[in-house]
């Protein structure tokens, strides 16, 4: 077996792979929460809206047989969910961190409703593109196995750098979080570009969740996620709130996240337990370091209740 | 939480106006009963229109909702033992939000107070069982009051965002709680649930005399009294709401912000940490994964649905509680699956916070005159 020849190398290249694989739903959560927050709101509910981004890709995968479908099914779900999530923070004296708990609540527990009969079926999974083909070893073989969703993400992130920077609508996302009041002297409605950043943010989220349930791990189940999505909003503050850096912390946190697991495969399964809770313990930790009690984030979107 | 105050100072300034009719004087305290009853008779109708997609009667739903939690002796006992520990969770909600913080972590103090309560049992086998009881209490109270109490120092000496550490410390508290479940506190005899040994029949804390709700109902009533004499009726309950409305007026008057902050997460999480060791020293006599049951989840609906206050938590646990005692029979009789407690929370909460926007904006209730 090729396991002996490379003895512990097995661990960096499964992290490795597992970065890639694992990163994925952190990615397109970020990014989502990124456009929201930029706009100066924040949405703590995407991880309701990762779970049922989830459920009901796999329930239209596996009504339709086309994962694609579910994929945008997800996507839908999650920027209806945005849309709740805007529609009742645009009331007048509505906490939106309180709304984003709530969605939390409401999301998990719709989706493990509606997603009771999913647990037994098999739908279509995404497919994978082999980049290992070259190789003999196996475990490299399965490292380079990514799904296009990945590589979509990856794309997304520079074009959103350079959407805030250059376009018009990215000027106008700004100009909301940055000021409520002068998007207001402009004439824009601040409320309907939080909305559409929120609905926008929803549907990446949504979009993430479908690759937890249709790619890796790849079924849905009720414990399917468990706290990506809160980690990710949580890696949207020390990214900066730029798209670029949370490609970065994304990728740290799916290698973080593949610890356990790859420590396990080589049979340390002692503190399995402990290196699972690695991407808490490593945003806790990179909170700790990067903030601070006496000036506000650099780059923090300064209507952002959160920073305030 | 900051517009709270602020509505509650203008309340107050209408209050001793002249000719102070009915409504003037008291149509402020009955928004507060009216907006979220209304917000619930909403959320319910929405859940009940949900459950005829599902394709079953909501009358029925209402009818075995009602019988499941309040309709029979055995529910009520029930339903009550379910208040328990959301009346303490709910505290740990509510306390640090007169500080004006979110803290959303109660699930992760409960679990580390029934860990250290644990502990603490079984490190004093063989001593009397009052003896184990309180060390068990005490162990329960400081475990949990140090979790919530790390989010709040993390927030005041470090500026990171209370709602989101408390949140990831839940998860954190679930590995430390499965890891020494599974290894190091492992009981080699639990082999289909992993868990740790018994704390022993005998420092069980028992049942209400005749009754069958445990004794955790009465410690629950007391620490929400508790909290609300010491928010409402001490020198430091008021410092604490002062730094709550206004964090520069306070600084300004002298206040120590970061002592009541410290002081006011412990107690939170300690009241966490409690419902945690009353769940194991009343219903499941030892620590393992079952103890993550949610109640420190619901117990943030239930102290937003009081609007933070301790008194209003009582009646809210009570009839969360309720619906969450009536799951079961919805699933026997009605074939629901077990997550429509979920959806029915997640409905109220979001009408809950909605109805925010109506806060003196009820015509009638203004009392103009």
């Amino acid at each position: 077996m090729a396991d002996a020849s490379l003895g512990l190398w097995t661990v960096p290249l499964a992290v490795f792979g597992g970065a890639i694989r694992v990163s994925t739903p952190f990615l397109f959560v970020s990014l989502g929460e990124c456009i929201t927050e930029r706009s100066g709101r924040i949405n703590l509910g995407l991880e309701g809206t990762l779970v049922m981004g989830a459920m009901s890709a796999y329930g239209i995968s596996y009504l339709s047989g086309s994962p694609w479908l579910g994929v945008l099914a997800a996507g839908i779900t999650g920027a209806l969910f945005g849309a709740l999530h805007a529609g009742i923070c645009s009331l007048p004296r509505v906490n939106d961190i309180a709304v984003g708990i709530a969605l939390m609540l409401l999301g998990t527990g719709l989706a493990f409703f509606l997603g009771k009969p999913l647990i037994e079926p098999t739908a279509a999974r995404l497919p994978a593109i082999d980049f290992g083909w070259w190789s003999d070893v196996p475990q490299l073989r399965a490292a380079l196995r990514i799904n296009v969703l990945f590589l979509i993400g990856v794309a997304i992130a520079p074009l959103l750098y350079w959407a805030f920077k250059t376009t018009r609508w990215g000027l106008l996302i700004r100009t909301a979080g940055e000021s409520a009041d002068a998007a207001r002297a402009m004439g824009h409605s601040v409320l309907l570009i939080r909305l559409r950043a929120t609905m926008v943010g929803g549907f990446l989220a949504g979009i993430g969740g479908s690759f937890l349930s249709l790619f890796y791990p790849g079924s849905w189940n009720e414990g399917l996620s468990s706290g990506q999505g809160i980690t990710a909003v949580a890696l949207v503050i020390f990214a900066r709130w730029d798209p670029m850096l949370c490609l970065w912390a994304s990728l740290a946190f799916g290698g973080a996240a593949a610890l356990g697991p790859a420590l396990q495969s080589v049979g340390i399964t002692s503190g399995y337990h402990l290196f699972n809770a690695a991407p808490y313990i490593l945003t806790l930790a990179i909170m700790i370091i990067t903030c601070s009690p006496k000036r506000t984030l650099t780059g923090a979107p300064a209507e952002l209740s959160i920073t305030r | 939480m900051t517009t709270e105050a602020a509505e509650s100072v203008e309340a107050a300034g209408v209050a001793p106006a002249a000719d102070p009719g009915f409504l003037q004087r008291y149509g402020a305290s009955i928004e507060y009963i009216l907006i979220p009853g209304a917000a619930l008779v909403g959320a319910l109708a929405v859940f009940g229109g949900f459950i005829a997609l599902y394709g079953k009667n909501p009358l029925d739903l209402y009818f075995y909702m009602y019988y499941g939690a309040f309709g029979t002796a055995f529910s009520w006992q029930n339903t009550l033992t379910r208040a328990a520990p959301l009346i303490l969770t709910a505290l740990c909600t509510a306390l640090p939000a007169q500080l004006g913080m979110v803290i959303i972590g109660g699930e992760g103090a409960l679990l580390i107070g029934a860990l250290s309560a644990t502990s603490a049992a079984l490190a004093l086998q063989g001593a009397a069982p009052i003896v184990v009881q309180i060390a068990m209490v005490i162990a329960g109270m400081i475990g949990g009051g140090l979790w919530i109490a790390l989010s709040g120092g993390l927030r005041q000496y470090r500026g990171v965002n209370e709602t989101i550490s408390s949140l990831l410390l839940v998860y954190i508290a679930l590995a430390v709680l499965n890891h020494l479940v599974e290894g190091p506190m492992r009981d080699p005899a639990s082999l289909n649930k992993p868990s740790t040994r018994e704390i022993g029949a005998a420092n069980m804390i028992g049942s209400i005399p005749g009754t069958d709700v445990h004794w955790g109902l009465v410690f629950g009533l007391v620490a929400a009294v508790a909290a609300y004499i010491l928010i409402y009726h001490t020198t430091f309950g008021f410092a604490a709401r002062v730094a709550g409305g206004n964090i520069r007026a306070a600084k300004i008057v002298g206040l120590s912000v970061g002592k009541l902050i410290m002081t006011v997460c412990f107690l939170a999480g300690s009241c966490a940490g409690l419902a945690g060791m009353i769940e194991v020293a009343a219903v499941q006599g030892r620590t393992n994964a079952n103890l993550a049951a949610g109640y420190g989840f619901t117990g943030i609906l239930v102290a937003f649905l009081a609007r933070q206050n301790p008194l209003a938590i009582i009646p809210v646990a009570i009839l969360l509680g309720g619906i969450s005692a009536s799951g079961g029979l919805l699933q026997r009789r009605l074939g629901l699956p077990d997550a429509s407690v979920l959806v029915l929370q997640g409905i109220i909460f979001v009408f809950v916070l909605a109805s925010d926007a109506l806060y003196g904006r009820i015509g009638f209730l203004k009392g103009k005159s």
